[in-house]
């Protein structure tokens, strides 16, 4: 018990100090930029990949349960609530932290083993606002950001296989959306959690990566708790958010 | 090499909000929650009983959406619902002696308020009360009162 709450205490110290050290004026926007483009950016095609087949899915399985009761046409719903609601924010999330979660801590553990990150502190140069600041803060923002557009993908992949291959009226499509989608209560919801996800993802994989064991075993350990840690985290805030917040 | 990964973060970060914006507008209620198109007013209307009537369910003329419950609250005086509808001036002027009737969308579906325009020439203004209103049918009082009805007259004398 002692133990877990000591673990619990130096995770929050650790986001104490990242906050602390993150300073936009020294430099610090174009380490941020850096890392905008390689654990955001370079996400999208998993993300947007992963969010049309989503959306595929959830049209065809819920037309499957619709269909007993003949309310097809009410798909949009089926397919505009989850995906807010849980689907979107959750998956989005998982896949970051495989697609990007893991490369940080990768990252950082190496840097660890290679001793670059003593390098640095012996240079004066604080390695939490050099290296770690700039890639939490890149993936707290880029969270949210993939989020909206792996519900933009899941959407139209909804919407290609109800209206193309299930003939469903685009009419009725959207306005089943548009009926049973409220902006602040079921989108609102989606962002609240994809800005948690952020938070949890960020500091799960800069947190593993920076404590890794400095050897190359270490930072394969590493990788693996960012990915096996970082989406337990999610799955686990999610619940809370849910039972808490709606 | 610097202006290109500037260029391609510039567009992932524009894509994300494009994306949510879009989404927001196309596949959510943000139309009616953002507000009608020409301005509203509101109408009071009392009912004696409102059902599963929510705030936010919809105002209907001919089955077309005019407006929406905006608030419901009970009269403390004389225990009667107190409906506030905020009604689209797009819906044109309705006269004075419009009713209203709150129904149930399908057998099963969500109530909304029906608006039926009656022949005054004088129109509602914002903060009116529509005198004539119906109340909601519920289901159950109805069952109940067909089934306690026939059991209270007895066989062969069923009202």
């Amino acid at each position: 018990m002692a133990k877990w709450l000591a673990s619990l205490g130096r995770i929050g110290l650790f986001q104490w100090r990242v906050l602390r050290a993150t300073d936009l004026r020294r430099g610090q926007l174009g380490d941020i930029a850096r890392q905008l483009y390689t654990v955001g950016a370079r996400s999208l095609p998993i993300v947007a990949v992963g969010g049309l087949f989503v959306g595929l899915v959830i049209s065809l399985q819920g037309y499957r349960a619709l269909e007993t009761i003949g309310a097809g046409s009410a798909l949009g719903t089926a397919i505009g609530i989850p995906l807010y609601r849980e689907l979107g924010p959750v998956l989005a999330a998982i896949l970051f932290c495989g697609r990007a979660g893991s490369s940080m801590a990768a990252e950082l553990g190496l840097m660890r083993a290679t001793d670059q990150i003593t390098a640095l502190s012996m240079m004066a140069i604080d390695p939490i606002g050099k290296v770690v600041a700039p890639r939490w803060l890149a993936a707290f923002i880029s969270v949210p950001l993939l989020t909206a557009v792996f519900c933009a993908f899941a959407i139209l992949g909804g919407y290609l296989q109800a209206v193309w291959a299930l003939g469903i009226d685009a009419g009725f499509f959207w306005s089943s959306l548009q009926n049973s989608v409220d902006l602040a209560e079921d989108f609102g919801q989606c962002f609240v959690k994809a800005g948690f996800f952020g938070v949890a993802t960020a500091l799960v994989s800069t947190y593993v990566g920076y404590h890794a064991e400095p050897t190359i075993e270490g930072t394969s350990i590493a990788t693996t708790r960012s990915v096996v840690h970082g989406s337990l985290m999610v799955l686990f805030l999610d619940f809370l958010l849910t039972a808490t917040l709606y | 090499m610097n202006f290109k990964l500037e260029l391609t973060v510039g567009a992932f970060i524009v894509m994300g909000f494009a994306c949510a914006l879009v989404l927001a507008f196309a596949s959510t209620n943000s139309a009616d929650r953002l507000g009608f198109g020409g301005g509203t007013y509101e109408v009071v209307a009392r009912f004696s009983n409102t059902g599963e009537l929510k705030p936010r369910a919809p105002v209907k003329i001919a089955g077309v959406k005019v407006g929406e419950v905006s608030e419901l609250t009970l009269d403390p005086d004389r225990f009667e619902a107190v409906a506030k509808l905020r009604i689209s001036h797009e819906a044109g002027e309705l006269p004075a002696d419009t009713s209203a009737g709150i129904f149930t969308s399908g057998l099963l579906g969500e109530r909304y308020i029906g608006l039926m325009p009656g022949g005054d020439p004088q129109a509602l203004a914002d903060g009116d009360e529509i005198v004539l209103t119906q109340s909601a049918v519920v289901l159950e009082q109805l069952i109940g009162k067909y089934l306690f009805g026939g059991a209270e007259g007895g066989a062969g004398s069923n009202p």
